[in-house]
């Protein structure tokens, strides 16, 4: 175990924590279970097909029990988080544009695990061949908030070989501390997961990546990682998006994945600190992911790190911070800088949702566009190495070969040019849905 | 329920248009502060006349175009006073007025308004009012305050020896807000602390101008001419703190910023050594602002993960 010396990427902010005071508010709040009476699990919590109920309004479940079966290679298998009776099976309003199907699930607290899960007991004895299996059946996503099929990850495509897996504990959104507390809590289960991926691939190399705004956690990792074989600690300066693949990869390797490219291009691997976490249960215990540590905050009375079964909706996890303090005036799921807005708080907590920050009518005010005054400041701050100025002055002409033609493909959409925009011009919003638009048009 | 959807980013860093302009008002004071103290009330006054101006023909034009009247983010009253600290003193108060009308109108407006300008307004209408009144534009007055009674015209520093220490300190003739070095200092730190500018483009600008100076400037031929001359007489530091780095009409990525500098620097020793004005700082910036759109087509940043692809 050693440290390297702290690196970083071109470009980013240092976001102001003047909302709800940031992260200070619970980086010291130690993780607490709640189960709240009902979840509402939906079947779609992944980036791929949404799963498919096996059960039936009236059945008795137990946690664990398979209740949505993965039909397709890149779909992904939904438990039941909590033990009792599926009250409803229906389609429920949740962050997208269109309903999806949920599990609706009266809790018993019976805490009834189901019978025959079965996991390898140790990590580094375990079939390297039976951990992506493991983790496939267990649900896991990437529950750094891109949802993306994690045994599809850690299946390299043909001839690309992984020397290196990254465990992102940058933790660079706005608001959110669960997996700071995650690491100083919990810090053998995420070394477990993180050497269950390395040797289901075959990497040599973990390097556990954080920022050095959580020197508590690094320790705590650093001391946990001795002996482990191949496990790293690396420090990288603060500054947002670290924690975004391609910037972790840039300051930990100090390589670039090919533009238009995937990081195992480059023999590269990144997987979430709370996803190793659910990885060391799938593979150790045979535990399949049921639930999650969300971190609550903004005007909530007591801001809080909840662990909380998949499906726990909103009302119920503020509920358990004891209510709002203030009336809530907008509801982002994630932080600040990338988190998505709630209709209202009766969505669910899915396997992604790493943060439910609550703003008040004054922080909620949206504030005009102002014409452009080139100030550069968005070239300067750009990870990708865009100028967003001009992307959006060909999407305003409705340009879309230009934009194309300007990369905006490799726009991270981390939101960086709009909050440092001096005129606040709505560029990362543009991007996202030029971004779509052109990604449609290819699918043609 | 009702909540606020809006796209990420949820947060902002509080950077305003409004915030950016004031704060060059505010690095602006200490040079027409100075000014005012050297040359008496009448620089205040040109201030005053230049900054009201421009505010009150932005606001009427916007009314008349049924635009989106925006006079409260401060532009138009900062191009006022970049036009006043570049007047002469004696210059009547009406050709100030009248520079402030063509910067907002025929320089700022009908390009498009606040950064859809090419040229640098406050510079744009200096040349035209140089252009059109020279005998104003260039009776340059030693300050009142250092000589006795009736303030004589005389030529600029460009054409008279100065000591150092009077070229610092603005016991010279000169516009208004140009004379003090110290003061244009000040503003700039004050800039550069404040995050509104990078150095690259003041420091690399007052280099060339110093290093090509010293190559081409001397009167004993080459590699004799006197860089600190250079750099403290004139517009030279005023121009590169406060006009060359206007955003609008400067390149948007650093390495644009560098050429841009360097261009401005070496176009202002060749105006000043082989042109025939003695003064060339105006030029030199128009000059390199006509050429940042190629600059920005030609030069962008480095697009990640582009460098190092491989087929």
């Amino acid at each position: 175990m050693f440290c390297l010396p702290k690196s970083s990427f071109r470009g980013g902010v240092h976001p102001l924590h003047d909302i709800g005071g940031g992260k200070l508010p619970t980086r010291a709040e130690p993780i607490r279970a709640y189960s709240p009476d009902t979840v509402a699990i939906p079947m779609a919590m992944h980036l791929g097909a949404p799963a498919v109920p096996i059960v039936n309004k009236g059945d008795r479940v137990k946690i664990g029990q398979l209740i949505g079966e993965a039909q397709h290679p890149r779909s992904l298998a939904v438990h039941a988080s909590v033990s009792g009776e599926v009250i409803a099976i229906e389609q429920r309003m949740q962050l997208g544009a269109n309903p999806a199907l949920c599990v609706v699930i009266r809790n018993d607290f019976a805490d009834e695990w189901v019978d025959g899960l079965k996991g390898y007991g140790n990590v580094e004895e375990a079939d390297p061949a039976l951990i992506v299996p493991a983790i496939r059946d267990a649900g896991i996503c990437g529950m750094g908030g891109a949802t993306f099929p994690t045994h599809v990850k850690l299946t390299p495509p043909p001839g690309k070989q992984c020397n290196t897996v990254i465990l992102n504990a940058a933790e660079c959104e706005t608001h959110m501390t669960c997996d700071h507390r995650l690491m100083l809590e919990r810090p053998v289960k995420i070394i477990d997961g993180l050497r269950a991926a390395m040797r289901a691939v075959g990497a040599a190399r973990g390097v556990i990546a954080i920022e050095d705004n959580k020197p508590d956690a690094a320790k705590r990792m650093s001391e946990t990682a001795r002996g482990r074989k191949g496990v790293e600690v690396a420090m990288l300066r603060t500054k947002y998006p670290q924690g975004s693949e391609k910037q972790i990869i840039k300051a930990v390797t100090n390589r670039e994945v090919p533009s238009g490219g995937l990081p195992i291009d480059i023999g590269v691997i990144v997987i979430n600190v709370a996803t190793a976490a659910a990885i060391a249960d799938a593979v150790i215990d045979g535990r399949p992911l049921i639930s999650r540590i969300t971190t609550v905050t903004g005007h909530v009375k007591v801001p809080s790190n909840l662990e909380l079964p998949i499906g726990t909706v909103v009302q119920d996890a503020i509920t358990a911070c004891d209510g709002y303090s203030d009336a809530p005036a907008k509801i982002i799921m994630g932080g600040g800088m990338t988190g998505f807005c709630a209709h209202d708080d009766s969505i669910s907590i899915a396997k992604g949702s790493g943060g439910i920050v609550v703003l008040n009518e004054r922080e909620a005010a949206l504030v005009d566009e102002a014409p452009c005054i080139r100030c550069a400041r968005c070239v300067s701050t750009c990870p990708a190495g865009l100028n967003p100025y001009l992307i959006r002055r060909m999407c305003d002409r409705d340009d879309m070969d230009g934009a194309e033609q300007e990369h905006v493909m490799d726009c991270l959409l981390c939101g960086c040019c709009s909050y440092i925009c001096p005129a606040h011009r709505f560029l990362t919003a543009t991007f996202k849905i030029t971004k779509e638009r052109i990604a449609q048009s290819r699918r043609k | 329920m009702k909540l606020t959807v809006s796209t990420a980013p949820h947060v902002h860093s509080h950077n305003s248009t409004r915030r950016i302009m004031l704060d060059v008002i505010i690095a602006l004071l200490p040079a027409a502060g100075v000014g005012i103290y050297l040359f008496g009330y009448m620089a205040g006054l040109h201030v005053l006349i230049g900054m009201g101006a421009a505010v009150l023909v932005e606001y009427l034009w916007q009314k008349l175009t049924k635009q989106a009247v925006r006079v409260n983010d401060f532009s138009a009253a900062l191009t006022g006073l970049l036009l006043a600290l570049n007047m002469p003193v004696d210059a009547p108060l009406w050709v100030t007025a009248m520079g402030s009308v063509v910067a907002i109108i025929l320089v700022k407006q009908l390009f498009g308004g606040i950064g859809g300008n090419f040229l640098n307004p406050a510079l744009a209408a200096r040349a035209l009012l140089v252009a059109s009144w020279p005998a104003h534009m260039t009776a340059f007055t030693a300050p009142t305050y250092f000589a006795a009674t009736d303030a004589v015209s005389s030529a600029t520093p460009l054409v008279t020896q100065y000591g150092y220490m009077e070229l610092f300190m603005g016991r010279i003739p000169g516009t208004i807000g140009e004379v003090c070095k110290l003061a244009i200092i000040v503003g700039f730190l004050y800039l550069l602390i404040r995050g509104v500018i990078t150095w690259h483009i003041p420091v690399l600008l007052l280099g060339t101008l110093a290093f090509c100076t010293w190559l081409f400037g001397g009167t004993d031929g080459a590699f004799t001419g006197d860089p600190l001359y250079a750099v403290l007489s004139g517009g030279a530091m005023f121009g590169a703190v406060f006009m060359a780095t206007d955003y609008t009409t400067s390149p948007m990525t650093i390495k644009g910023e560098v050429i841009y500098a360097i261009g401005c620097g070496l176009l202002i020793a060749l105006i000043r050594e082989f042109g025939s004005y003695t003064e060339g700082v105006t030029y030199a910036i128009l000059i390199m602002n006509i050429v940042t759109p190629l600059l920005d087509k030609y030069i962008g940043p480095n697009l990640y993960g582009e460098v190092k692809k491989r087929a």
